[in-house]
């Protein structure tokens, strides 16, 4: 689950890392009275869970409360790649001598958790990256052994921090691996972390995405989720327990299991169609399951054809044929049915499907027939 | 011969006396796999279907002589489940839980890389191992899987994996062993592990290797089989029209650079004399092309 700027704020205060004081508002004339309240100079930042705002226009600098008014006017409202801005943080401008880059994230390849610290942080940061990544430093920590005062003391250094902020960076550091690994973070990441003028270190952003996984020993994560940005065909599908993203396509695609899903997708692009979603059944393929996710696909406007793509191993061909079956008796799917089933029982399954409806359902043995038909289906449709 | 198991491999399942425990394990016996015992916690002394139920996974290798575990907990008692196997000296442990934290997962791997180095843990999140006719340990089914070779399987994906036995079984050609590595952030076995044993093993003559965008375990698998690998490797990567994740921050992109794509993957595969198929049917025709001309 990823948090917008202002929770991850209250996330990184909840183990003591500085940060600004501000508001989170969705109005206008509320975004001048905050203004007014931090105080001027002040900063009207878009709340949407995507990096690189400030580089987008997201992000203003407001001296007074008609800039106010008119930054946020702006602000609210925007697109910012494909996230509708609907909120604002606004804080205090704070007097910059220095930005910094630190990030704590599970490193898949070394197994480990891995430390990020940069003397170059701000919005070029990827930039930094790309043309000169020694200025990047990176410490892998063994989980077991954890990260310790010492080793924060030599990555800084070794960051080349500048001496004033050393001590500020290196508290930082060990609060946001504290908060990583108690908090169940799987991305910690602040940039810019400054040295204000008055030579304090101080988080200006944050990004922080929670793992999903370990919410059973975070109810206090409850607040988080009530904001999670989901349109309206991802929201019905988490109601209904389905792993699923929209997309922009014409073709629904319904599969079981993740891989398949992904692989129903590349097939359904090789032979010149669009993909209206990702959807995975899970593990069962029974008649709930199949009904739910019809009536997600339902709701998709743009959806001329349904591919349905199941691979029978320990759910059978002819449960999952009568699961189809009866789903289409509890929901009116507007769109032609495309169905490929295989594994086991699939002949049982196949036949099942055959001797019902036939004007709404076509059954295909192979994937990539499947495919070929469901894509046809968009143009006739059409 | 198979990898990491066999037919006299003595197998526990923690968490038998669960659902996916008791489900699973008894398809597994009637397989024919040596479920020789259970384990759960105040449940010793009981049984599942005459299969004694211990109170500790010690007991039940004390009592039973088993050297590996097929764990079927909960995401919050795997951890516990997972060191408690390899404290009891068990060398080959199957974890099939799905949603672990990442957090205890990176923390089991090191825990087990430092302390118990003669320990294999497959998984978590993952399909499990079926050596055909032999032994199958976890969620697949062993009416798709076809005896006697030559084809090892290592595969990310569950239904993929499951798609690949299928179309191999049904044209004749047979498989040593099918491991699903699973697609977790931290996974037990990687392809590596799997490649190095295929190529190892006399029986196995060729190996199909389905992975997913992600990660970059399938470039570093490249990697092993251009240095290392004799035997001929057809390979699928799912997820070249994924969309991509949303991503936060920038530390992904610092991390990764362009590693991870299914592009990024295939002209690695490609690059190391991997035969690189776009969908998990050619995959399965080329490998029977490849067996026919062995
Ligand atoms: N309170 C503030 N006072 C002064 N400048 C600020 C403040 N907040 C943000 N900025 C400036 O705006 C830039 C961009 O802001 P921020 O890092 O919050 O958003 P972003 O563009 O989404 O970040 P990223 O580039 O890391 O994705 C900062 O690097 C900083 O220079
Ligand atoms: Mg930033």
């Amino acid at each position: 689950m990823d948090l917008f700027e202002y929770q991850g704020k209250r996330f990184f205060s909840s183990y003591g890392i500085p940060t600004s004081k501000g508001e989170v508002v969705e109005e206008v004339e509320e975004a001048v009275r905050v203004a007014k309240e931090v105080g001027f100079p002040a900063v009207v930042k878009a709340q949407v869970q995507v990096g690189g705002r400030g580089k987008a226009g997201g992000i203003k600098l407001v001296n007074s409360e008609g800039e106010a008014e008119v930054a946020a006017q702006a602000i609210l409202g925007m697109d910012i790649k494909g996230h509708l801005v609907k909120r604002v943080w606004i804080e205090h401008a704070s007097d910059i001598d220095k930005e910094y880059y630190v990030s704590v994230t599970l490193d898949r390849g070394s197994k480990d958790h891995l430390i990020l610290v940069s003397s170059q942080g701000g919005v070029e940061i990827e930039e930094v990256a790309a043309s000169a990544p020694e200025a990047i430093k990176r410490l892998h920590v063994n989980p077991i052994d954890g990260f310790t005062e010492d080793e924060a003391r030599r990555l800084v250094a070794e960051a080349e921090i500048d001496v004033q902020a050393r001590q500020g960076v290196e508290e930082t550091l060990l609060k946001l691996y504290r908060a990583y690994v108690d908090g169940d973070a799987d991305l910690v990441e602040i940039n810019p972390l400054i040295l204000t003028t008055s030579g304090k270190v101080h988080a200006l952003d944050a990004k922080v995405t929670l793992d999903d996984n370990a919410a059973f020993r975070h109810p206090e994560w409850e607040e988080f989720r009530a904001t999670q940005e989901l349109d309206g065909r991802e929201r019905l599908a988490k109601e209904k327990h389905l792993n699923y993203i929209g997309l922009e396509g014409s073709v629904g695609i319904i599969a079981n299991g993740a891989g398949l899903a992904m692989s129903t997708l590349d097939v359904v692009n090789q032979v010149g169609g669009s993909a209206a979603n990702f959807l995975d059944l899970g593990g069962g393929a029974g008649a709930d399951v199949m009904a739910a996710a019809l009536e997600v696909i339902n709701t998709d406007e743009n959806v001329r054809s349904v591919l349905i793509n199941v691979f029978g191993g320990i759910t059978r061909c002819d449960q999952v044929a009568k699961g189809i079956v009866d789903a289409l008796q509890r929901v009116d799917i507007k769109s032609p049915l495309v169905v490929r089933l295989d594994g086991t029982n699939a002949q049982e399954g196949r036949e099942i499907l055959a001797n019902y409806r036939s004007d709404k359902i076509q059954v295909e043995t192979t994937m990539i027939d499947a495919a070929k038909r469901a894509v046809e289906l968009v143009g006739e449709v059409r | 011969m198979a990898i990491f198991v066999d037919e006299n491999t003595k197998v526990i399942v923690q968490g038998l006396t669960g659902s996916q425990g008791r489900f699973h394990g008894l398809r597994n016996r009637d397989y024919g796999t040596k479920i020789v015992g259970g384990v759960t916690p105040g449940k010793g002394g009981s049984d599942v279907d005459g299969i004694p139920v211990f109170d500790t996974v010690e007991e039940a290798v004390v009592a039973t002589g088993a050297t590996a575990s097929f764990i079927a907990v909960p995401p919050k008692f795997a951890s516990e489940a997972i060191l408690e196997a390899a404290a009891a000296g068990v060398s080959f442990i199957v974890c099939i839980t799905e949603f672990i934290p990442a957090r205890d997962e990176a923390m089991f791997y090191n825990i087990l890389r430092r302390n118990f180095p003669g320990t294999r843990l497959l998984g978590p999140n993952c399909p499990g191992i079926i050596s055909p006719g032999r032994c199958n340990i976890g969620i697949t089914s062993g009416d798709i899987a076809l005896a006697g070779g030559p084809v090892g399987i290592v595969s990310r994906s569950g239904t993929l994996t499951y798609q690949a036995l299928y179309e191999l079984s049904e044209k004749g050609v047979g498989q040593t062993t099918c491991v699903g590595i699973g697609g977790d952030p931290v996974p037990g076995t990687n392809f590596i592990d799997c490649l190095a044993a295929f190529e190892a093993d006399s029986e196995t003559k060729a190996v199909l290797m389905i992975g997913e965008i992600g990660g970059s375990e399938e470039e570093k698998a490249a990697d092993f089989i251009k240095s290392n690998m004799t035997k001929p490797v057809v390979s699928y990567i799912a997820g070249v029209t994924a969309p991509p994740g949303r991503k936060m921050g920038h530390a992904g992109a610092i991390i990764s650079g362009s590693q991870g794509s299914a592009q990024a993957k295939m002209s690695a595969l490609k690059e190391a004399g991997v035969t690189v198929a776009i969908n998990p049917t050619e995959a399965g025709e080329m490998m029977v092309e490849l067996v026919k001309s062995l």
